[in-house]
């Protein structure tokens, strides 16, 4: 028996009733229940949920951004806030929605694959949900009030600068979470070999944000002492931009994008009802995506400079490691995982949505990576035009699309019920095409020297209308593929079909568990003897027999 | 459901000094990223001809910098003390680690504010002034953090919870993280300024 009663307890909409006073006070109950809880499942789903509305907000931005850039002599917006709102652009993009979206997948799900009754320290990874999401809310009220890189009002620069840095902390801490979730609380006979790769790959994506973001922690500091004495260092509030580009860029965000890989080898080892060949290099290629946090880290980015060829070896040399360990590690990472893949799919995978969402997801992040690889190339001519927007775009929509498919995959799991394949997969194809339409088009355009972050482009000859119109589209399409996905999700998880507790066939701990999972997750803690324990007890299937 | 053999519970696997390892290690990246920002401003300065880091009238107090790093030695052994304490159940001695560790702490930043007024530079005075309230600032921040880990430690620990050794050991690392930092502020910013 490993399961036990799935009634949770504590939640207060258990105890509703028709007298309006009671309900009151069970609503009241749940809300408190909610803002204090320490179970992860609520935690990773408060993330979820709050990325994603963000993300419907960011996308609106895209949206007007593309139209400014269609025509910049009719602007909308006035031009002395652009830098703001470019910045507003990417940094919520980025640490408003794509890094808690990973995290709050992660909170959700490791615990239950770990064959875990909890979180670890689940009290820190509460407070850095609320820390963040404090954090996000100032930021994006500070620039709308004037505040933020290039703000006008010194108060309002600052207390953008502040409340950046909370929502770093919070992202840290339930990061850190995570990390020694998987260090420690892992079932009997669970070696790090045998850790899920989902799982391994939050483990690689916590560590590097662990890693990464008090580096940018520590810039937030030093900008904010600058910023109050003098401004003589940093370049006072036009300097701020430059200074926390790194953190939202390639090569850096492609650390953000690490738990895209373990959900594509999780849901293909999933569809073919096998175990993965070549695991081990499924987690030695997680691992190398990971490498990424090496640039933010360092915050540094390396290109390789047009003189290269005329250079001395050892110049070169100098130019050359960097630029390969920035910048093509991982993308050999995202390669070999590909491979796994690939060499898994050959197993005839049932075509299942979340594998779907994934892959697709991966794809994008991947053409971000090689784009980025690309713009880094000196005699490619892309610094400085809108091709690094393209490259960021891939990486963050396609992460997104990916983890979309998370939801679709432990939403059983979460809620008990799951959402029809033939209802979610045209998503994932709107997803896809959004994001080709929001990012392709720069790829087109920076190589025809559109200049980025700005909707001024003097030298640029191109067809700008065409290129602009179309990636105002993508934007859009994303705030559509996106809000269909939560309408599909409230309606499928609340009134859609019950899930059994093993909807995919899956091979993991967190199948053995009912759905939706109890709050303490398993009665027993189970002895695991394989990577796949589940499959270990379905052995007609495991070898593939239909 | 499926039925998976049962094991009892397994041992607790240290997560409190895992986290403490965690905590140290982005506390490293933090420090880390500071001190390189200000050396790099360093060299960026005395790169140009006549270039000026430090304004030659500012003197860095170095007795009370060099007191902090022989400081630092004596909270290692003091920490370590109290881990060897806690494993013998000798409360007594664990009580009395503590409190020269926290005693040891708080002479420390009491050192550091004798350095501030002692050079009495002005926080928005120039680059140099910016960088230098930086990074030690964020030490002292650090420091503050490892005397109130003392504290939990000493009241969690005294208060009867003698078998939870664990939190000792985390504090003891945390000791040594700092320590560690300190050497290198200590060389980056009093040494070679």
């Amino acid at each position: 028996m490993t399961t036990i009663d799935p009634h949770v307890t504590g939640a207060g909409v258990d105890h509703v009733d028709t007298h309006s006073g009671e309900r009151a006070d069970g609503l009241l109950a749940s809300v408190a229940d909610w803002i204090t809880t320490t179970d992860h499942k609520k935690i990773g789903r408060l993330f979820i949920g709050s990325s994603l509305l963000l993300l419907l907000g960011v996308a609106a931005l895209g949206v007007l951004l593309g139209i400014e850039r269609i025509d910049a002599t009719d602007a909308m917006l006035d031009a002395g806030a652009m830098p703001q709102v470019f910045s507003l652009y990417r940094l919520v993009l980025t640490f408003g929605v794509v890094v808690p979206f990973g995290l709050g997948l992660a909170l959700m799900i490791v615990p239950l694959q770990l064959g875990a009754r909890s979180l670890a320290f689940p009290r820190l990874a509460s407070a850095g949900f609320w820390a963040w999401l404090f954090g996000t809310g100032m930021v994006i009220g500070s620039i709308i009030a004037n505040g933020g890189p290039g703000g006008g009002d010194e108060h309002m620069v600052q207390l953008f600068l502040v409340s950046m840095a909370l929502a770093v902390v919070g992202l840290t801490a339930a990061a850190g979470s995570i990390a020694v979730s998987v260090l420690t609380t892992r079932a009997p006979g669970m070696n790090m070999r045998r850790v899920p790769l989902f799982s391994w790959s939050a483990l690689v994506y916590a560590l590097g944000l662990v890693l990464a973001l008090p580096v940018l922690f520590g810039v937030l500091v030093l900008l904010f002492v600058d910023h109050r004495n003098g401004r003589s260092t940093f370049g006072g509030n036009v300097g701020i931009a430059e200074w926390l580009r790194v953190s939202a860029s390639l090569p850096a965000t492609a650390l953000y994008a690490v738990p895209v890989f373990g959900l594509l080898l999780e849901t293909v080892a999933t569809a073919t009802r096998k175990r993965l060949p070549m695991r081990g290099a499924g987690l030695i290629g997680i691992g190398l995506v990971g490498t990424a946090l090496f640039a933010g880290v360092a915050q540094v980015d390396a290109g390789l400079s047009r003189d290269l060829v005329d250079m001395q070896f050892g110049d070169a040399l100098r130019e050359i490691v960097p630029y390969a360990v920035l910048n093509l590690l991982p993308l050999l990472g995202g390669v070999v995982v590909l491979l796994v893949f690939l060499l898994a799919a050959a197993g005839r995978p049932r075509i299942q949505s979340p594998l779907l969402f994934s892959f697709f997801g991966a794809g994008m992040v991947l053409v971000g990576l090689v784009g980025n690889a690309i713009y880094h190339v000196g005699d490619a001519q892309l610094a400085g035009t809108v091709f690094e927007e393209g490259t960021w775009i891939y990486v963050s929509y396609g992460t997104v699309i990916a983890l979309l498919g998370g939801v679709v995959y432990w939403g059983p799991k979460i809620w008990g019920r799951s959402i029809a394949d033939k209802k979610v997969l045209p998503l994932a194809l709107l997803g896809v095409l959004a994001t080709i339409l929001a990012s392709l088009p720069y790829y087109i355009a920076g190589f025809a020297d559109q200049a980025g972050n700005t909707v001024a482009y003097p030298d640029y000859s191109g067809p700008s209308e065409l290129w602009n119109t179309l990636v105002a589209v993508g934007h859009g399409l994303m705030a559509l593929t996106v809000l269909a996905f939560i309408g599909l999700a409230l309606q499928s998880f609340t009134k859609g079909e019950r899930a059994g507790d093993d909807p995919w066939d899956g091979q993991t701990l967190e199948w053995a568990t009912s759905s939706p999972a109890p709050a303490d997750n398993f009665v027993d803690v189970h002895v695991i003897s394989s990577a796949e324990p589940l499959l270990d007890l379905k052995p007609a299937r495991s070898e593939g027999a239909a | 459901m499926y039925a998976l053999p049962a094991a009892p519970p397994p041992a607790p696997r240290r997560q409190l000094f895992v986290g403490t390892a965690l905590a140290c290690a982005a506390g490293t990246t933090f420090f880390g990223g500071l001190i390189a920002l200000f050396v790099r401003f360093r060299q960026e300065a005395l790169s140009v001809t006549d270039g000026e880091w430090k304004p030659a009238t500012v003197k860095v107090p170095e007795v009370p910098t060099n007191v902090m790093l022989i400081a630092f030695l004596f909270i290692g052994i003091f920490a370590q003390w109290a881990v060897y304490a806690a494993r013998r159940q000798h409360k007594g001695g664990t009580a009395l680690a503590l409190g020269l560790v926290a005693l040891i702490g708080i002479a420390v930043l009491n050192s550091q504010a004798f350095i501030y007024r002692q050079m009495g530079l002005g926080l928005g005075d120039g680059t140099y002034q910016t960088m230098f309230y930086a990074v030690t600032g964020a030490f002292v921040a650090l420091l503050i953090v490892g005397l109130v880990f003392t504290v939990v430690s000493a009241f969690r620990y005294l208060g009867g919870r003698t078998s939870e050794r664990e939190i000792i050991s985390a504090h003891a690392m945390y000791w040594y993280f700092l320590s560690a930092m300190y050497v290198v502020l200590w060389f980056v910013v009093y040494v070679t300024k």
